[in-house]
């Protein structure tokens, strides 16, 4: 077994908008199983930051346990990260977040580290509209503990050697757009043609950018019962459209094209183009959203791409109205300004 | 794109870059590995097989392997194969219990060889045993050719020189040397099966025409005959300012063997830009090293003869320019002509066939540059049973050139001796090898080395300069050796893509350090060059393509510049990528 990637890259490799290789965006050789889907998408958050392109010192990785949680060691390697404890990524995220808003933050999750000991803080990181891109590696398994049936597995679902799942499934897409998150998709990790552009978008919206990524544990849930198989996904897959996304700096040129049904200005400006929508559903309507996804459901098709976007939305920051100066760039006389200033506002309430 | 015929001989061949440049197709990455073992002996008979003279190549061979290694495209040098081959000699014991023994009966048949070089010693060494009488007629005193002659000792020791030429004589060639062949019309009439006319390019270029020639003729000598008459002792100092005009090999050799026999002011003229010199970069960097200047773009006007004596010459300032058909010409930029004093003059500005000792009536056809006509692959002239090889056949080249044709020649008077057809060429023996050990362990060490190509040492300069004799380059010793080999990237071991399997998860071509893989929608060649993710704008270099996958797409690799570090095949989950070396051996007569 090989444990170091040869620091060879391809002579002609490309140099982004930044001055950036694609290499400075990787990180170390994955120690994850060979074909685990958790290591396609680790390559397609690499390209999507090398496109964008993000500055990689700007950029805060965070996670909690789990084979996925561990990918950050695999991307990324020139940013900033944090490796929480089992669930616990969204309330590091908020702290950090909370400190500095001036980065931008990448949280990754498992489908058990999100969808069962993390559910608490899931649910108040997509109330709270963190200014966060929450990727769910989800396998519909505990990886990491061999294979255990996670809460996303599907019902009548089996992964290797195991019964089938006797439990309803949690969707966690749905719960996302429920919950108030801006910008909620879906995502496969044997396709990156659609995940690339689908995490630039989702790195430049401000809020919550919830993408829920099926990706096959290769290992213990590939086998022909399970409904996150390579097999069964590419079976059974459907995407709401095909999209382009134009980031802002390209927005002059951008030109609507022939059958693009709906275009959506995000807040930087960049523009998501949507083409041959599913039934021709309006992304920004929630309802909408939330009947499409049931409807697929019923027809055992699983729905990918950009699944519910509000360009309007807002993030903690914004709802909080704080500060527009990061938190730990004041002083010590800004955040605590004397007995006087403290004087002063306990008078408002008396 | 169709299905890459991965079955083709020739496809995983062009692969492995450093084999598919080289002449004699000498299997470079399996001799590199064998040095890495320290199997020294190994590597050595690996080369002999193919090169006949592993440790004559290993210092002067024109290299044509090393611009072609994959090293050199994803880094900034490639693996020095050259002096790894001298690695192998220097550091072999005995190898003659393996090489080969003639039979003791013979088959009957009787060649002649016209020239004792590289040329004809090859045809030689792959005769032999298979049971050919060989005589062998050359001009000079000993075997070798151009090797013995030409090639200075500061470059190639006589002892190693003899050691390589002697593994053949001593196989039982019939030497006939200080013979020179005035006539093949009483060649022919010896009754030989076959003649094999290896007589090189002897002949150097002169400047008769010009002004102050013939009035400084003492102090005016063709590069060659000079060279040769060094080697022989016949001249042994040299005045102290002298031109060497040309800028070739020869014209290297000429200015560093001055510098050995008194020129302490030694200067290279030549006509072309610096840049379009026919001297390898390295012979050029050598003689820079001796404190020896290279003046270009100046074209020889006159030899300059003052009381008797050489006192200088004068030349044109020319300039590179584009005519009208494209072509690059040299024009004179009418400045004043610049004069350069000296005392001696070398001229090094090429060399000729000739053939005067072949009789025009005798059915050999000549054609343009007084080459004989040939059969490009057979070597076969208009005469059946004669054939050419080396710099005789096609014009001066190099020495693995000249090998590489005496091995295309044996095969020929081998089919020809046994009356079959000549263009039926036997075909090379290849085989694939898996190199799956364990779980994700290969056969094959896998690890690419950041060492960058290692210095060769050398003599100190004072002392070199004092010894024509003296050897400058050391060679590697043994750590260095190792060091370098360890950077050879084993193109030899192929990755084989197994389609069937396949589950197009990705993760070959995201391990893949250098993004050759790619699984995409298929399309004509240049499409597809054109879609990768790093287009694959290198044409020498193949796509491999496999048949369609499920989903409708292709795998294409592009082989420019993959590192066969094999982490595809690790990372794969069904084994779809193999790993699996690859063996060409070029036919030879024996496999005739
Ligand atoms: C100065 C110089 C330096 C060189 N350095 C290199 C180098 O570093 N690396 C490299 O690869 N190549 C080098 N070469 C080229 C190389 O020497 C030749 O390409 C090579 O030797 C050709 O081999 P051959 O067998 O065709 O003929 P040759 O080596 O030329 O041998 C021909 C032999 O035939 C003899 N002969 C000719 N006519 C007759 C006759 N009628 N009867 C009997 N004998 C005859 C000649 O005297 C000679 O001995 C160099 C050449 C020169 C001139
Ligand atoms: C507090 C705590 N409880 C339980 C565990 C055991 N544990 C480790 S990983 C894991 C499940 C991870 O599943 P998921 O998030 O889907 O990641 P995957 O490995 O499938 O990518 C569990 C239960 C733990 N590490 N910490
Ligand atoms: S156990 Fe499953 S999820 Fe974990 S690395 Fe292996 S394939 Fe990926
Ligand atoms: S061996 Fe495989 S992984 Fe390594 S460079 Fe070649 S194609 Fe890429
Ligand atoms: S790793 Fe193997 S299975 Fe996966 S895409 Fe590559 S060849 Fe196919
Ligand atoms: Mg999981």
């Amino acid at each position: 077994m090989t444990f170091v990637r040869p620091s060879f890259r391809h002579p002609q490799q490309p140099t982004n908008a930044l001055g950036y290789v694609r290499k400075d965006y990787e990180g170390l050789i994955s120690t994850l199983c060979a074909g685990c889907g958790h290591d396609s998408i680790s390559n397609a958050i690499i390209q999507a930051c090398f496109e964008i392109p993000v500055e990689p010192h700007k950029v805060v990785k965070m996670s909690g346990i789990g084979c996925s949680s561990k990918t950050p060691a695999y991307f990324l390697d020139r940013s900033h990260g944090f490796n929480s404890v089992h669930g616990r990524m969204p309330s590091i995220a908020t702290g950090a977040n909370m400190a500095n808003r001036d980065l931008i933050y990448l949280g990754v999750s498992g489908d058990g580290d999100t969808a069962s000991i993390g559910m608490g803080q899931f649910i108040h990181a997509l109330r709270r509209d963190l200014n966060l891109t929450y990727v769910v590696m989800n396998n519909g398994c505990y990886g990491l503990t061999k294979g255990q049936d996670s809460a996303t597995a599907d019902r009548g679902s089996r992964t290797k050697k195991g019964a089938p799942n006797p439990f309803e499934s949690i969707d966690l897409c749905e719960m996302a757009i429920q919950l108030g998150a801006g910008f909620v998709a879906r995502g496969f990790s044997g396709d990156k043609q659609q995940l690339v552009p689908l995490l630039k978008a989702a790195l430049l919206h401000r809020g919550i950018a919830l993408i829920d990524v099926i990706s096959p544990c290769v290992t213990f849930n590939n086998s022909s019962g399970s409904t996150k198989s390579y097999q069964y996904v590419r079976d059974h897959i459907e995407a709401t459209g095909t999209f382009d996304f134009i980031p802002l700096q390209q927005e002059i040129v951008v030109q609507y094209e022939e059958g693009a049904t709906q275009a959506v200005t995000m807040h930087d400006g960049s523009i998501i183009q949507l083409h041959k929508n599913v039934g021709g559903v309006d992304v920004t309507s929630r309802r909408r959203a939330l009947d499409l996804l049931e409807a697929e459901r019923e027809q055992g098709r699983l729905l990918t791409g950009i699944l519910f976007l509000d360009p309007e939305s807002e993030d903690t920051h914004a709802i909080l109205n704080t500060t527009l100066t990061p938190l730990n760039q004041l002083t010590q006389a800004e955040l605590c300004p004397g007995a006087a200033a403290l004087e002063q506002i306990n008078a408002r309430f008396r | 794109m169709k299905p890459t015929k991965i079955e083709h001989p020739e496809y995983f061949h062009r692969v492995i870059d450093c084999q598919y440049a080289c002449p004699a197709h000498t299997q470079v990455p399996e001799y590199i590995r064998l040095i890495t073992a320290g199997r020294y002996d190994d590597a050595y008979m690996i080369n002999w097989i193919s090169n006949v003279f592993p440790g004559i190549l290993g210092r002067i061979c024109d290299r044509p392997c090393e611009p072609a290694c994959r090293r050199g495209r994803v880094e900034k040098e490639p693996v020095a194969i050259c002096r790894l081959k001298r690695v192998a000699a220097d550091f072999k014991e005995s190898i003659k219990a393996r090489l080969p023994v003639p039979p003791k009966t013979k088959n009957g048949r009787r060649i002649a060889l016209i020239g004792g070089g590289p040329a004809s010693l090859t045809v030689a060494r792959d005769l032999l045993p298979l049971g050919y009488q060989v005589d062998l007629f050359d001009d000079q005193s000993a075997a070798g050719g151009f090797v013995r002659t030409q090639v200075p000792s500061f470059r190639l020791p006589q002892e190693v020189l003899d050691e390589e030429v002697n593994y053949i004589l001593d196989m039982g060639v019939n030497c006939h040397f200080n013979h020179y062949v005035g006539s093949l019309k009483e060649m022919l009439g010896r009754g030989y099966d076959a003649i094999f006319i290896g007589t090189g390019a002897p002949r150097g270029r002169d400047l008769p025409e010009l002004p102050g020639r013939k009035e400084g003729d003492r102090f005016i000598h063709v590069g060659i005959y000079w060279l040769a008459a060094v080697l022989y002792r016949h001249i042994d100092r040299i005045g102290k300012r002298v031109l060497v005009i040309g800028g070739g090999n020869t014209a290297m050799d000429c200015c560093r063997t001055a510098r050995r026999l008194g020129g302490d002011k030694v200067k290279v003229v030549v006509r072309s830009p610096r840049a379009e010199m026919k001297a390898s970069p390295w012979e050029i960097e050598d003689a820079l090293h001796e404190d020896i200047p290279i003046h270009d773009k100046l074209s020889p006007l006159e030899f300059v003869i003052k009381d008797g004596r050489l006192a200088g010459m004068l030349f044109e300032r020319v300039e590179g320019q584009v005519d009208d058909q494209g072509r690059r010409r040299l024009t004179a930029t009418g400045e004043a002509p610049v004069f350069l004093p000296c005392d001696e003059v070398l001229l090094a500005i090429g060399q000729q066939n000739a053939f005067p000792w072949i009789e025009k009536d005798i059915g050999i056809e000549f054609g343009r540059n007084g080459l004989p006509v040939l059969h490009e692959i057979t070597h076969q002239s208009t005469l059946p049973q004669v054939f050419f090889g080396g710099d005789a056949a096609f014009g001066p080249r190099n020495v693995i050139t000249a090998v590489a044709q005496g091995h295309q020649a044996a095969i020929s008077i081998h089919l020809f001796c046994e009356g079959r057809d000549l263009r039926q060429r036997p075909h090379p023996r290849v085989n694939l090898t898996g190199q799956k050990m364990g779980f994700h362990d290969w056969i094959y060490d896998s690890h690419v080395t950041d060492d960058e190509r290692q210095l060769v040492p050398t003599v100190e300069k004072v002392r070199s300069l004092k010894d024509r004799l003296l050897e400058v380059e050391l060679g590697f010793d043994a750590d260095r050796g190792h060091r370098e080999s360890r950077r050879c990237l084993n193109c030899d071991v192929q990755t084989i893509f197994i389609d069937r399997t396949c589950i197009e998860c990705d993760a070959c071509a995201d391990i893949c350090p250098v993004t050759c893989i790619n699984f995409i929608v298929g399309g004509d060649e240049d499409d597809l060059r054109s879609r990768l993710q790093i287009p694959a704008d290198n044409r020498e270099q193949a796509l491999y393509v496999s048949p369609p996958l499920p989903t409708g797409r292709v795998m294409v690799k592009d082989e420019n510049v993959c590192l066969h570090c094999g982490l595809c095949a690790e990372r794969c989950p069904t084994a779809s990528w193999e790993m699996s070396k690859f063996t060409y051996h070029e036919a030879q007569a024996e496999d005739v």
